[in-house]
């Protein structure tokens, strides 16, 4: 589904809203491969709304949403499934089945998906294990290790099966500023090492400076886009009186 | 025998070279590093391992597990690798899969004896029975805490609560015990027939439904509704960590969560027990004067002589200890639910399966007393 010149996601004209209530309205902004794109904006403004229509847990109400030119919400079931195989999801709580070891969480969607042998699957665990640097924990359930380390674990199910996308909701939320930065060193290198591209929802500035090479800036009051671009060019260069407030943490 | 994407050339003394081709993803499948690590145990002279790729080489994560593997045996050998001739991006992936991190893991993996897996099980009931008794000692402190005034009681909850145990239970309990009533009548009048003493239907259906069978059907009812309810309920409080909210408050969460539920059945459990002696009442009724042609007069006023006030004090006993058994077990297996969703199904059934096991070992033990008694 891999094609040159052509952006990896890309929103057009998106409407969503929860029956009547308008969360976002005309949000268009496409990302390409390889790029670290950042979702931004105040509390409440409609990031994880926004992300939950892109990974298809939400319909929009008007509007499309492509991946590789195909629009996802006018695809057949088995098409949206084929497109939903291509992204990993890392959600805020981490979202790991509680009933299932770490190890038996990243094997789950490869027992579903491939054709592996039970030895291959527990390679390949050992490997995402040690990707995200949880060699060993494979056998601990998640509610015996860290916070930090369950999101570390979360990742690696939502790496598991080498997605081309990967989505991050509020990634460093409820990290220490030592383990954020490591998780953010690590979104760069499995982007280098698996030549992903990365969708962050994030309002942590020292990420969206550290990582993002392309964002968007939703407003919360206009219900609208108001900013699109590179955050460090953003910062610089922006006109924009929210835009700068949220940048450069300005009291209002 | 190797397949055709993985070459081993030999032609550099001591060097093996490991050329790769071909598909190596996940959804193709890969091969397994057994088959190599047998190739080179026939070549013990190998001290270094090169790779090269070919342009058609496809790969993704199945490659470099597949290295990784390779690395860690070879490393065991005392051979070296070196991932050079590899992509860019496994290349990567490989340095931040070998990458120490500080944090290691020593793993246990000694069994234990017989004895010991004995002995901890002996441990673990008698743990579970000082919890219990622990539990109800709470529950007393609380009570006593509530009738003194100093508790910290939401009447709201309460009355909700009263209407959850009560109005949300009494159709369940209306037809469940007219049923009762109506089988009663039916299996008792097949053998009361051959004597010509059917009259007497309304005598075993009006004392076995007033003196033990209402109360055990609502209290089996309750349990499965109500009990299980609240154990679902607490088990998610307590996975969302709202009970360790309570307790940072100074808030006791025995107090505040269990005792109006325990009050709550407490209450509700005798009141559903009379109407549901009313319910198969009229159930025997229905299919004795229906069915069996019986003078509809002469049936009641054989009701009326038969069940003595006696039996509705015995039949009441036994729903306010059912009340408390479903009460107790649902908040208990709550309170101590595991934190996590598996933890709240176990708790759930765990309600259920005590709270019907109590109920059938307390209509038992108080049978027993009433014979004892003589009433």
């Amino acid at each position: 589904m891999d094609s040159i010149n052509q952006p990896v996601l890309e929103v057009q004209n998106l409407d969503l809203r929860y029956d009547d209530y308008v969360v976002m309205r005309g949000l268009s902004f496409s990302v390409n491969k390889g790029d670290i794109f950042i979702v931004m904006g105040v509390n409440g403004c409609g990031k994880s709304t926004l992300l939950k229509s892109l990974i298809g847990l939400m319909a929009p109400t008007k509007g499309r949403v492509l991946y590789y030119g195909k629009s996802f919400w006018d695809e057949d079931e088995i098409g949206k499934h084929n497109i939903m195989r291509c992204f990993g999801v890392l959600y805020q709580s981490g979202a790991l089945w509680s009933s299932l070891t770490v190890g038996e969480n990243i094997a789950l969607p490869l027992q579903l998906y491939t054709k592996l042998s039970y030895q291959q699957i527990q390679e390949i665990v050992a490997l995402k294990l040690s990707l995200v640097g949880l060699d060993g924990f494979g056998d601990f359930f998640p509610s015996g290790i860290s916070g930090g380390m369950r999101k570390r674990a979360s990742l690696a199910r939502a790496i598991a099966l080498d997605p081309d996308i990967i989505f991050f909701d509020e990634p460093s939320a409820g990290l220490d500023p030592i383990n954020a930065r490591k998780l953010d060193d690590l979104i760069l290198e499995l982007r280098d090492g698996l030549g992903a591209t990365v969708v962050i929802i994030t309002h942590e500035l020292a990420s969206i400076f550290g990582v993002g090479n392309n964002s968007v800036f939703l407003d919360a009051e206009s219900k609208t886009m108001i900013a699109t671009g590179d955050p460090k060019v953003l910062l610089a260069n922006s006109k924009d009186l929210k835009v700068n407030q949220f940048l450069t943490r300005a009291r209002t | 025998m190797l397949p055709e994407n993985l070459i081993f050339d030999y032609s550099t003394p001591k060097i093996l070279l490991i050329k790769l081709s071909g598909d190596w993803q996940i959804s193709s499948g890969f091969i397994s590093v057994n088959e190599v690590i047998s190739q080179l145990v026939s070549h013990p002279d190998i001290v270094q391992i090169n790779f090269s790729v070919s342009q058609d080489l496809k790969w993704d994560s199945g490659l470099v597990a597949f290295l990784l593997k390779l690395i860690r045996e070879s490393a065991q050998k005392n051979i070296n690798v070196s991932s050079g001739g590899l992509p860019q991006g496994a290349q990567k992936l490989l340095t931040l899969a070998l990458k120490v991190h500080k944090k290691t893991i020593s793993s246990q993996d000694v069994r234990d004896s017989f004895l010991e897996r004995f002995g901890g099980k002996v441990l673990q009931i008698s743990g579970s029975l000082s919890l219990g008794l622990n539990f109800l000692g709470d529950i007393v402190v609380s009570f006593s805490r509530l009738l003194r005034g100093k508790s910290c009681f939401r009447w709201d909850d309460f009355y909700l609560l009263l209407k959850r145990c009560g109005v949300d239970t009494f159709l369940l309990v209306s037809l469940i015990s007219l049923l009762v009533g109506m089988i009663l009548a039916f299996v008792g009048s097949i053998q009361l027939k051959m004597f010509g003493a059917q009259i007497f239907i309304s005598d075993i259906v009006g004392i076995a439904m007033v003196r033990v069978l209402s109360a055990v059907m609502t209290g089996i009812i309750v349990s499965g509704r109500i009990g299980a309810s609240f154990a679902a309920e607490l088990g998610m409080m307590q996975t969302n960590e709202e009970i360790d909210a309570l307790k940072t408050l100074g808030i006791s969460p025995v107090e505040f969560l269990v005792i109006p539920r325990l009050l709550a059945v407490i209450i509700m459990m005798p009141v559903l027990t009379i109407y549901a002696d009313f319910m198969g009442i009229l159930g025997g009724f229905i299919i004795g004067a229906g069915m069996l042609n019986l003078n509809p007069i002469e049936y009641l006023h054989h009701t009326q002589t038969a069940v003595k006030l006696n039996y509705v004090w015995i039949g009441l006993i036994h729903s306010f200890v059912f009340g408390v058994i479903i009460a107790v077990a649902g908040c208990l297996r709550g309170i101590k639910c595991e934190r996590n969703a598996a933890g709240v199904g176990v708790a759930t059934t765990s309600a259920v399966v005590t709270g019907i096991t109590g109920i059938v070992i307390a209509t038992a033990i108080i049978t027993l007393i009433c014979q004892i008694l003589g009433v």
